[in-house]
């Protein structure tokens, strides 16, 4: 039997980071790399993650990993694959592990340069739904009515009023062979989405939903909960994408109502307090509903059970 | 066989970077980097140059590329003008702080606004402060040699900086003139196979671009400087190196060019110098003691070597072809900083020439040292640049 300490030694991405507690981005770097194996180069454009794991003289990588820049995380690792290509050691893989800020926002031209050119490489985007790192700015993923330090709600606004970047399928209309949706609560479900993009070549792209306890206002040993009612309400739908067209969903065990997700969370307190904004909630179930028919979560009738 | 044709500069730039093997090459299409970059693309088209070309979205993203592929091991090369130069400035920074030895060629030409694709030396002079060195050449000869000299200094140890050759746009990237080539086996002995110092290896993970504060930061800082004092001794090598297989010589970090006994230099880069070099001519024919100092290295700083050239000299008249808004050029600028507090410096007079293309004759140039002479015979030293051939009647009032 192998021990718990062996386990721990094989690791790619260990303790002693500065994540916060309950950080669901650390758990999902961890699972990633279980998943790819130690033949791989990660880089990390500006945000949390690069935050948190490099201050200069420590490092939790055990693979080789670099930052350089906010805004060229896609073609920092284009250009790594091009001399990886011309030094033939090209079995090795290149993956950027990028929040959402480089990814929707800042990147995004550079994102969308390397999937059009094709080039050999895996982009995972640890999704946070805002710039957490510089206290909690809007972004491009931030979700609808989610307040941020820089939407806040207040007499004349009910917080961001603009829906997420629908970027998974921004991504596979690039023509690409494997874009996912994934969650930090489902850590099966992520190692085998990026096993799977593992075993494509070309550009691939995961987007996994990873909570945050200090942004999304809610206590540090709920992260995975609310991760799991993410999914289990519908608005976070867990998808694959081979070729531009659907080609596997994740079937809703247990579906619950979209409030019983936005009710754990500081960021939709506004909704509830001092008073029910039942107009955006209904609009925000809405949502769900239509993310729930339009993949096809329910499992059976699609009614929630 | 004589190995030496009319070519353009641009031509000549291609040629020396495949001769130097570079195994990734990006690039985003300005004018007038352009036929640089198609013609490499050909070369790599069709199989005469063994090489990644990776046909990016951006400038920004063409240095990034570069900087990964550096990251990786591999020799690097890129080149842009103008915006393109501006939108790479974040890149560089950061490139040369993690010492990444790529070379790009800096197509010199002026910034917006207003919009213009004509020479000056504002783009690559405006990333001065970022820890690429920059070399400035005259000819395309020497944008040739200087394409060789670049990667081995850019990769040297001792080194390990991006490195920029600017070249002027459209008055060298795109006018013929006879190049010497080196044979491949030549250029193959003068710079053998990058063997990079650290890069990406999976059997040595090591973390790049880490979050430095306060307690380190500074050190970071001060090694790239470190950096760029000893890259003047291998630029200083490197070029004597090259001068033993190719016969030519364009002197050190500093070209003198008949300054043995002037009493006024005059001092430029770029092709500028070559019309400067006509006007000594002619007033040394006219017997003034006329000489010119052109700057071949601008990052690192040459100041000693500057100061060997115009210590004996009374006025030093500097054509900048660049501007600092509110204050001057930077060559001016940098010159009075280094002259200052050496006993016996020459005056320095800072004249602004050739913005956006503003022709600069020979008769433009004396204007210079005509008026030169005067600020320093009526001891009216201006503390404000003298620009060159501004048309009156188009100012406001």
């Amino acid at each position: 039997m192998r021990s718990k300490k062996k386990q721990k030694s094989q690791e790619l991405f260990v303790s002693g980071h500065r994540a916060c507690p309950g950080c669901g981005m650390a758990l999902a770097v961890r699972h990633i790399l279980r998943a790819t194996g130690r033949e791989v180069m990660v880089v990390t454009p500006t945000g949390c993650l690069e935050t948190f794991t490099s201050p200069y003289g420590y490092s939790p990588w055990r693979v080789p990993w670099v930052h350089h820049l906010f805004e060229n995380g896609p073609s920092i690792a284009s250009g790594i694959a091009a001399a990886l290509r011309m030094q033939k050691r090209d079995r090795i893989r290149v993956l950027v592990i990028a929040g959402d800020g480089a990814t929707f926002d800042i990147g995004f031209g550079a994102l969308s340069g390397m999937l059009e050119r094709g080039d050999d490489v895996l982009y995972i985007c640890v999704d946070n739904g805002a710039y957490m790192n510089t206290g909690g700015q809007r972004s491009g993923a931030t979700p609808l009515y989610a307040s941020t330090t820089t939407d806040p709600p207040g007499k004349l606004s009910p917080g961001k009023v603009q829906e997420r970047k629908d970027l998974p399928w921004i991504v596979a209309a690039h023509n690409v062979p494997y874009v996912a949706t994934a969650s930090v609560a489902f850590l099966a479900d992520l190692r085998d989405k990026v096993k799977r993009a593992m075993s494509f070549r070309g550009p691939r792209y995961i987007e996994v939903d990873t909570p945050c306890p200090s942004g999304w206002g809610f206590p540090s040993e709920l992260s995975m909960e609310v991760g799991r009612r993410g999914v289990n309400c519908g608005l976070i739908p867990l998808l694959e994408i081979c070729n531009g067209s659907l080609s596997k969903v994740h079937k809703i065990s247990k579906r619950i109502p979209v409030e019983d997700y936005l009710r754990i969370q500081g960021r939709f307190r506004h909704l509830f307090e001092p008073r029910r904004e039942q107009g955006e909630l209904n609009r925000l179930q809405g949502l769900a509903d239509e993310k729930i028919k339009t993949y096809g979560l329910s499992r059976g009738a699609d009614e929630p059970s | 066989m004589r190995l030496e044709e009319v070519m353009e500069g641009s031509e000549a730039v291609a040629l020396a970077v495949k001769a130097c093997r570079p195994q990734v090459i990006s690039a985003f299409p300005i004018s007038p980097q352009t036929h640089i970059v198609e013609r490499l693309a050909r070369m790599v088209s069709d199989g005469d140059l063994h090489a990644e070309y990776v046909r990016v979205e951006s400038e920004f993203s063409a240095a990034s590329v570069v900087s990964g592929a550096s990251l990786a091991g591999s020799r690097a090369y890129t080149a842009s003008s103008s915006q393109g130069l501006l939108l790479m400035s974040e890149v560089l920074y950061a490139s040369a702080g993690m010492r990444l030895p790529f070379v790009m060629t800096g197509v010199n030409r002026t910034v917006s606004a207003p919009i213009s694709i004509q020479v000056d030396h504002q783009d690559t002079v405006s990333l001065r402060d970022c820890g690429v060195i920059q070399m400035y050449v005259e000819s395309c000869q020497e944008a040739y040699d200087a394409h060789l000299v670049a990667f081995k200094v850019a990769e040297d140890p001792r080194v390990l900086l991006p490195t920029m050759v600017c070249m002027d746009g459209w008055i060298l990237t795109h006018s013929y003139e006879r190049v010497s080539f080196l044979a491949q086996q030549d250029v193959d002995l003068f710079l053998p196979p990058f063997k990079p110092v650290n890069y990406l290896d999976v059997d040595n993970p090591q973390s790049w671009g880490s979050y430095a504060d306060e307690d380190v930061l500074m050190e970071f800082k001060y090694s790239v400087q470190q950096a760029m004092v000893r890259a003047k001794g291998v630029i200083k090598e490197a070029w004597e190196g090259l001068a033993r297989l190719t016969g030519r010589d364009y002197g050190g970090l500093v070209e003198g060019y008949r300054t043995q006994d002037a009493d006024l230099i005059l001092v430029a880069m770029g092709s500028m110098a070559g019309t400067a070099k006509e006007a000594v001519d002619k007033a040394r024919r006219a017997g003034d003691k006329l000489g010119l100092a052109r700057i071949r290295c601008y990052r690192p700083f040459p100041h000693e070597e500057l100061w060997e050239i115009l210590k004996a000299a009374e006025v030093v008249a500097v054509m900048d072809a660049n501007f600092s808004m509110g204050s001057e050029g930077a060559l001016a600028l940098d010159l009075k900083a280094k002259l200052y507090g050496r006993p016996g410096a020459p005056v320095v007079i800072p004249f602004v020439a050739g913005l956006g293309g503003r022709e600069v004759g020979i008769e433009t140039v004396l204007e210079m040292v005509h008026r030169a002479r005067e600020c320093v015979k009526k001891a009216d030293l201006p503390l404000e640049a003298n620009w060159m051939g501004l048309n009156e009647a188009l100012l406001p009032d």
